[in-house]
């Protein structure tokens, strides 16, 4: 297999050996890239020149024996992640030419552990939005059909991981915008509990909810990736100083015994009935290897959406306050006082989506309307909140589908903003309650569009996640059922 | 309607944006569209539950008041629009 089809830990088994270099992986990845990515579209900005002196430097460290545990890896990092010298847009006009003084935390642990940084991947317009369409600079391509979108907020990090234009991304998690790209690309992705990760040098959209986490071709990876990413940070007022585990541990720990909840709520109609059939194949599969299935309750899970669009856009319409055209960002000529020259470049810097959103939310925040939508809201996610609470009395993990369908088409949703909104219906509860969950893939539509298996844990137990995923990885043949798909059904050159 | 097109103009304006006729209209009625889905939530019964605030811990996140090295000027200047000498320059503000 080429080097750029590879994981982290094969990779990192042949730098060992001395088989390859990293200059080398390197140098496959880029040439992936260039033969796909005018097809796939998963990147905003590539940074081929300072990837190829850090190349330099891992195969230097290599060496001398100081490997790190990325060392000449090629990670993408979404375009939401500030990189000292690296333009970060956010996928906005307001940021275009944003042009960041320093690191995100999780960039500079990233390159502490020797990563290789290829480039910055597309995404939704400040994370909102389900597919990468709101994306100022054009959409990205699910590369298992390039007529559908690739899932989103984050679907570049999702489709570059899937198309091998990386080994691994970072992405960031709002309402889904891990699991569901990482589902509709038939990759892994994680999001951690709120707290788990660092937020410091993430561009903010609904800071009671963000939160940032791996894209990986396998579970291993997937751990491999937490190591790094997970622990407390002193710049960041809302990061748990709370001891972070070995990932790696929980790989072999297989399922059995293990108590995986199955919430009556999330097998409704709406879900497509291929998903629904693959989804529970999966959980049989978990059963043969030692799981007990227990059946259990989220009552209010029907007002995990109508909570999460009262608590997000107030969230952003507040944190997005602050591009208003002085300190950094776009700035219309076209102001004639300070007044004007705001709402110009405010409306001229931001997309459809991100005024919609800024709108509902400043419309819920506005006197006489706070009680009835905020609080309202807040009262329901601390009632959300429980549901978990109360279910992990009998359970471990939770299984449930990530996205309710696969992969959509392109336009398909894009003058629906309430059709588009659902594709989050399963995703969105993780994050009111802040809890953890993990999306692996679990098999194919009939039209070979990936299918992916979600699983959530407590607070602070993403090792159950990656024991969890990683046994069914191994019991479902994973691996090797995607290989052959990518052989037999991805055409991308 | 749930909210009325002058609302929108005025919530428009509170966010610090302006919209075309037809953006109107179309905000209008989507606003519309999403906060009916909203009222969903009048069925859920939240009689004495306390508004959830954070999703984990519930304490405050106090530190030590001591100067620490920052960004330097010119770093701080270097994505402004239009930076004079120290400062940030804008528009006009009192006539």
């Amino acid at each position: 297999m080429e080097l750029h089809a590879l994981t982290i830990h094969e990779l990192q088994d042949k730098l060992r050996s001395g088989e390859t270099t990293a200059a080398d992986i390197l140098a496959s990845v880029y040439s992936r890239i260039a033969a796909v990515d005018d097809k796939v579209h998963a990147y905003i900005t590539l940074t081929k020149e300072a990837a190829e002196l850090q190349a330099a430097a891992a195969d230097t460290a290599i060496r001398r024996g100081e490997m790190g545990v990325l060392t000449g890896i090629p990670i993408s990092l979404k375009d939401i992640f500030c990189t000292q010298g690296v333009p970060t847009t956010c996928g906005s006009r307001i940021l275009a030419n944003f042009v960041p003084p320093y690191d995100a935390t999780v960039v500079g642990k990233l390159r502490a552990a020797g990563a290789v940084f290829a480039g910055k991947a597309n995404m939704d317009e400040f994370a909102m939005g389900s597919s990468t369409e709101t994306s100022y600079f054009g959409v990205t391509r699910n590369p298992w059909d390039l007529d559908r979108i690739p899932g989103g907020s984050s679907g570049g990090s999702a489709a570059a991981v899937a198309a091998d234009e990386c080994i691994a991304s970072l992405g960031s998690d709002t309402g889904g915008s891990i699991r569901q790209p990482a589902a509709l690309c038939g990759v892994v992705g994680m999001k951690p509990t709120y707290g788990r990760v660092s937020r410091f040098g993430l561009v903010a959209f609904a800071s009671s909810l963000d939160q940032i986490g791996p894209f990986t071709k396998d579970v291993e990876d997937c751990a491999i990736l937490m190591n790094v990413i997970a622990g407390y940070d002193p710049r960041e007022s809302t990061s748990v100083d709370t001891e972070v585990p070995d990932y790696r541990s929980f790989l072999d720990r297989g399922v059995a015994g293990l108590r995986v909840g199955i919430p009556k709520e999330y097998f409704i109609a709406g879900i497509d009935p291929e998903i629904r059939t693959a989804v529970e194949t999966a959980i049989g599969i978990l059963e043969k290897g030692g799981a007990r299935l227990v059946e259990i309750s989220l009552p209010h899970t029907e007002y995990c959406l109508a909570v999460y669009y009262i608590v997000a856009p107030a969230e952003a319409s507040s944190n997005l306050a602050r591009y208003d055209g002085v300190k950094y960002g776009f700035r219309s000529p076209e102001g004639r006082d300070l007044l004007d020259m705001y709402k110009q470049s405010r409306s001229a810097g931001f997309g459809e989506e991100v005024k919609r959103r800024i709108i509902i939310g400043t419309y819920v925040l506005s006197s006489g309307y706070y009680d009835a939508y905020y609080k309202k809201a807040s009262q329901v996610r601390a009632l959300i909140r429980r549901d978990f609470d109360a279910a992990f009395e009998k359970c471990d993990v939770i299984a449930t589908p990530t996205s309710p369908t696969a992969a959509f088409r392109i336009g398909e949703r894009t003058d629906d903003p309430m059709q588009m909104y659902l594709s989050d219906i399963l995703t969105i509860s993780a994050n009111l309650a802040g809890i953890p969950g993990i999306s692996v893939p679990c098999g194919f539509t009939r039209d070979a569009l990936p299918i992916g298996l979600q699983f959530l844990a407590g607070h602070f137990r993403e090792g159950l996640l990656i024991q969890t995923g990683a046994a069914y990885e191994i019991l479902a043949a994973t691996r090797s059922l995607i290989a052959r798909y990518k052989r037999e059904k991805m055409s991308l050159s | 309607m749930k909210i009325t097109r002058e609302e929108v103009a005025h919530v428009a304006h509170l966010a610090r944006l302006t919209f075309r006729e037809e953006e109107l209209e179309k905000f209008t009625s989507q606003l519309n569209d999403i906060l009916l889905y909203m009222e969903k939530l009048n069925s859920a019964d939240t009689t004495g539950v306390t508004p959830m605030t954070h999703a984990t811990v519930l304490y405050n996140a106090f530190r030590e008041d001591v100067v620490k090295p920052s960004l330097a000027n010119e770093d701080s200047l270097a994505n402004a629009p239009d930076p004079r000498g120290e400062f940030f320059r804008v528009p006009k503000v009192i006539e």
